[in-house]
């Protein structure tokens, strides 16, 4: 078959960017905050698998998209709680922390996967794609915008939300303040812990939810380790996009390019590269990026230490 | 006389107890406050001031005792509750989130945390409005890392004044002042009184006391030794309340002929953490039996000059030569090696290992020579011979020199400093901020060392933000501002004023 000319390819290109981001930009917003207070969370990976689990499992047990997403935002929550608990109260290193967070989600999703799912016919309902009439036919924005499922576009909102968040109300500026001075916060009566549990209790649940997308609307089932390092990826998300909103969403967009574009790219026979190698490309172009961003960094000056009043 | 004898009393505490893991720092504190008075709490580093404000504030929950303030029980949780009482306090280090602006510091921690952030404009107004009031020129607008130190200083004091308040803590405000700031500081305090506002001003300088104050409150280990009315009593006698006994004011005259230069400096330019020039084209000399003073308010390069001379961090431009030899590129090691000792300005980061021994902190220098190793063995029994020789010589008190020198009191982890480095009599001696944080005892005897070696001849530098100090222990002043060498006097007490302005950068004849 003829490889089709790379500017009729384009608009799918774009469309599929937006699609492998979406995973990324929740969990990287999610992640923002938690930052933002002073914790690094680095069990995205862990938490976004129970996220795609949990919501999997929801939905083929219901067949309501609406309590999958309920469920995987209640698991994240949960393991918001748990993550805070050892990092703020218990001011444990919040590395160590991390990394139990990623074997525990990975051994206990394809454990419990293995336990009930396999062997039977598993595809479950997706989140519809949104269909308007006359937009959706439109010759490139159609494809690009119109014709993407819910939970994609959604993440129009999260990003202006998130940056509201943030930058105009009150609570940003506590947030802000925890995690660049918390003695400061401190002694203005703003509750450290308070603030930092709030944080990571926000990152978990957008990352949870991050993991639900993977298997109830970018695809229809679970496969165990689905999220093939999206949780880590995501940590240099939030490093290159400098803990802002819009930034955050820019380097999610960036990497979905990769992710995308090497899979166009393995569908082109006369390409000499071997298809691994473009594989590689997302993961060559995480570490790139955080060698780019070294020296003077945008990050919380309190981040992932302990607070002791 | 007492002429206030209608005085109402608008704080008592009550018997205030407060311990942290290994020290009482306050035990059956007693304290009262009259309303609309200056009120002054002395005592020296560590003596418990801090604590007791930070308890009133909310900051701490005490282990015991009571707080009467405006007549009624109370129990502040969190600063929150303290501020909706009409109490501020300035804290003795900032307070500042530096990437926010001087207008979102004000706020901090003031709204619900739902409410939308529109009413900025109102705040900025507001703000300016405090500032005409009160003379406390600042910008609303700007980030508080953009803001000099005295700007940050004022901040503080805004944040307060922002708010109504009828009791003001300050806990050490003039640290980082210039006389002349100091001196409007404390006029505007002398207003603020006037108008009604009660204050409460946590020093441990005697001269801000006698200045300042209409009575104060001594305090020394945690506990309160005296209360007195200011005009009844004199800097010596609150002097012997902080110490306990008779303190030492004056120090033995020099005996002995300034020598040859040990010490040149030509040209240095040194950048700071931040690639802007902190050491700005620097040359001076320190001689042998000479004791050469830097003063200067912090943030004017000492810092960068400090750890540049100690080959701590990378040069700019210019020379550096230890007698007479290049030590413009070398490294600690090798200056070390050839005489130069070093007593740093922040001894927890730089001077000491917290959780080494005090005997390991001992030969920090030499421990793989000759005789405290052989062979790649230490050798226990040399060491401990060395500690102990040592300890006494420098009478550092302590339980046992292998106890980690965590557990030693800043004054006495300061003469382990010292003694390590004096003990190799040094050609030339670095000390930056030699009594930061140590109390009396352990401040009079370092400074009485320091004097010592110089008359054994070696040349020392003293870098210190304590003009009294400077100008006790100095044979030559220089002052530093932005990096620059503005003025060189000689200690003469007569010339503070002229050494003040040039501290803020004023050209002045002398």
């Amino acid at each position: 078959m003829e490889s089709l000319p790379f500017f009729v390819m384009l608009p799918a290109i774009l469309a599929a960017t937006w699609r492998m981001a979406t995973p990324l930009i929740y969990a990287s917003i999610g992640e923002l905050f938690t930052e933002r207070t002073g914790v690094l969370n680095i069990g995205l990976e862990g938490i976004m698998l129970f996220g795609a689990f949990t919501a999997f499992a929801a939905v083929l047990f219901t067949d309501n998209l609406i309590i999958g997403i309920a469920a995987a935002i209640l698991v994240g929550i949960l393991l918001g709680l748990l993550f805070a608990l050892f990092t703020v109260t218990i001011k444990a290193n919040q590395i160590v922390v991390g990394v139990a967070f990623n074997l525990l989600g990975l051994g206990m999703t394809g454990f419990l996967f293995r336990a009930l799912f396999v062997g039977t016919d598993n595809a479950v309902r997706t989140v519809p794609v949104l269909n308007i009439p006359v937009l959706s036919d439109l010759p490139i924005i159609g494809e690009i915008v119109f014709r993407q499922n819910l939970m994609v576009l959604a993440t129009l909102i999260l990003v202006p939300v998130a940056s509201f968040l943030l930058y105009k109300v009150a609570f940003g500026l506590s947030v802000r303040s925890v995690g660049e001075h918390p003695k400061a916060a401190d002694t203005v009566g703003i509750g450290v812990a308070r603030t930092r549990y709030a944080g990571v209790i926000i990152g978990a649940t957008l990352t949870a939810v991050a993991g639900a997308y993977l298997t109830i609307a970018h695809t229809n089932q679970f496969v165990e380790g689905i999220t093939s390092g999206r949780g880590f990826i995501a940590l240099a998300v939030v490093v290159f996009g400098r803990w802002r909103p819009k930034g955050v969403f820019w380097a999610s967009i960036l990497f979905g390019v990769f992710f995308a574009l090497q899979l166009r790219l393995q569908a082109m026979p006369d390409l000499i590269i071997p298809y691994q190698a473009l594989q590689m490309l997302p993961y060559v172009a995480t570490i790139v990026a955080l060698l780019s961003v070294r020296g003077k960094t945008h990050a919380p000056s309190a981040l992932a230490v302990p607070y002791e009043p | 006389m007492d002429m206030k004898n209608d005085y109402e009393i608008i704080l008592r505490m009550e018997n205030m107890v407060k311990t942290f893991p290994g020290t009482v720092a306050n035990r059956d504190v007693n304290l009262e406050v009259r309303k609309g008075e200056i009120h002054c709490l002395l005592g020296e580093n560590g003596a418990g001031k801090t604590v007791l404000m930070s308890t009133l504030y909310g900051l701490f929950q005490p282990d015991s005792g009571q707080i009467i303030y405006k007549g009624e029980p109370v129990h502040f949780h969190s600063p929150k509750d303290a501020i909706q009482q009409n109490i501020g306090m300035v804290h003795q280090h900032f307070m500042l989130v530096p990437t926010m602006t001087v207008a979102e510091n004000v706020i901090l921690g003031q709204y619900e945390p739902w409410k939308v952030l529109n009413d900025m404009e109102q705040v900025s107004n507001k703000i300016r409005e405090i500032s005409e009031k009160f003379n406390l020129q600042i910008d609303p607008d700007a980030f508080v890392r953009d803001l000099s130190v005295g700007e940050q200083q004022r901040l503080e004091l805004l944040k307060t004044l922002y708010h109504w308040v009828d009791l003001l803590i300050l806990d050490e405000p003039t640290a980082v002042l210039t006389p002349q700031e100091t001196e409007g500081l404390l006029r505007l305090l002398r207003e603020l009184s006037e108008e009604g506002l009660t204050i409460i001003f946590i020093t441990h300088k005697l001269e801000e006391v006698m200045q300042i104050s209409d009575r104060v409150t001594v305090l020394r280990d945690g506990q309160d030794v005296a209360t007195v009315n200011t005009a009844d009593t004199s800097p010596e006698q609150l002097a012997r309340l902080m110490v306990g006994r008779d303190v030492l004011m004056e120090l033995p005259d020099r005996h002995g002929a300034v020598g040859d230069a040990v010490l040149s400096v030509k040209n240095l330019v040194v950048e700071n953490e931040r690639g802007l020039i902190a050491v700005d084209n620097l040359s001076f000399e320190v001689h042998e039996r000479e004791v050469v003073g830097i003063a200067g308010v912090s943030g004017n390069g000492q810092t960068e000059l400090a750890l540049a001379l100690a080959g701590l961090t990378p040069i700019s431009s210019g020379e550096i030569y230890l007698d007479n030899q290049d030590a413009t590129h070398v490294t600690p090691r090798q200056l070390s090696q050839n005489g130069f000792a070093h007593v740093p300005e922040d001894r927890h980061k730089m001077g000491i290992i917290l959780p080494f021994t005090v005997s390991e902190n001992f030969i920090l220098h030499e421990f793989k020579d000759q005789p405290y190793a052989q062979h790649g063995l230490l050798k226990e029994s040399i060491i401990e011979e060395n500690s102990t020789r040592l300890v006494e010589k420098y009478d550092v008190r302590l339980a046992s020199v292998d106890e980690p020198i965590s557990s030693l009191s800043g004054g006495n982890q300061q003469k382990v400093v010292v003694a390590r480095e004096l003990n190799r009599n040094p050609r030339f001696l670095l000390v930056n901020q030699p009594t930061r944080g140590i109390d009396i005892g352990a401040t009079e005897f370092v400074r009485q060392q320091i004097l010592l070696q110089r008359d054994a001849g070696t040349a020392v530098l003293l870098i210190s933000t304590e003009l009294e100090e400077i100008f006790h222990l100095s044979d030559r002043i220089l002052v530093m501002f932005e990096g620059k060498i503005v003025g060189e006097v000689p200690p003469d007490r007569g010339l503070i004023d002229e050494v003040g302005l040039m501290m803020a950068g004023k050209e002045v004849r002398v």
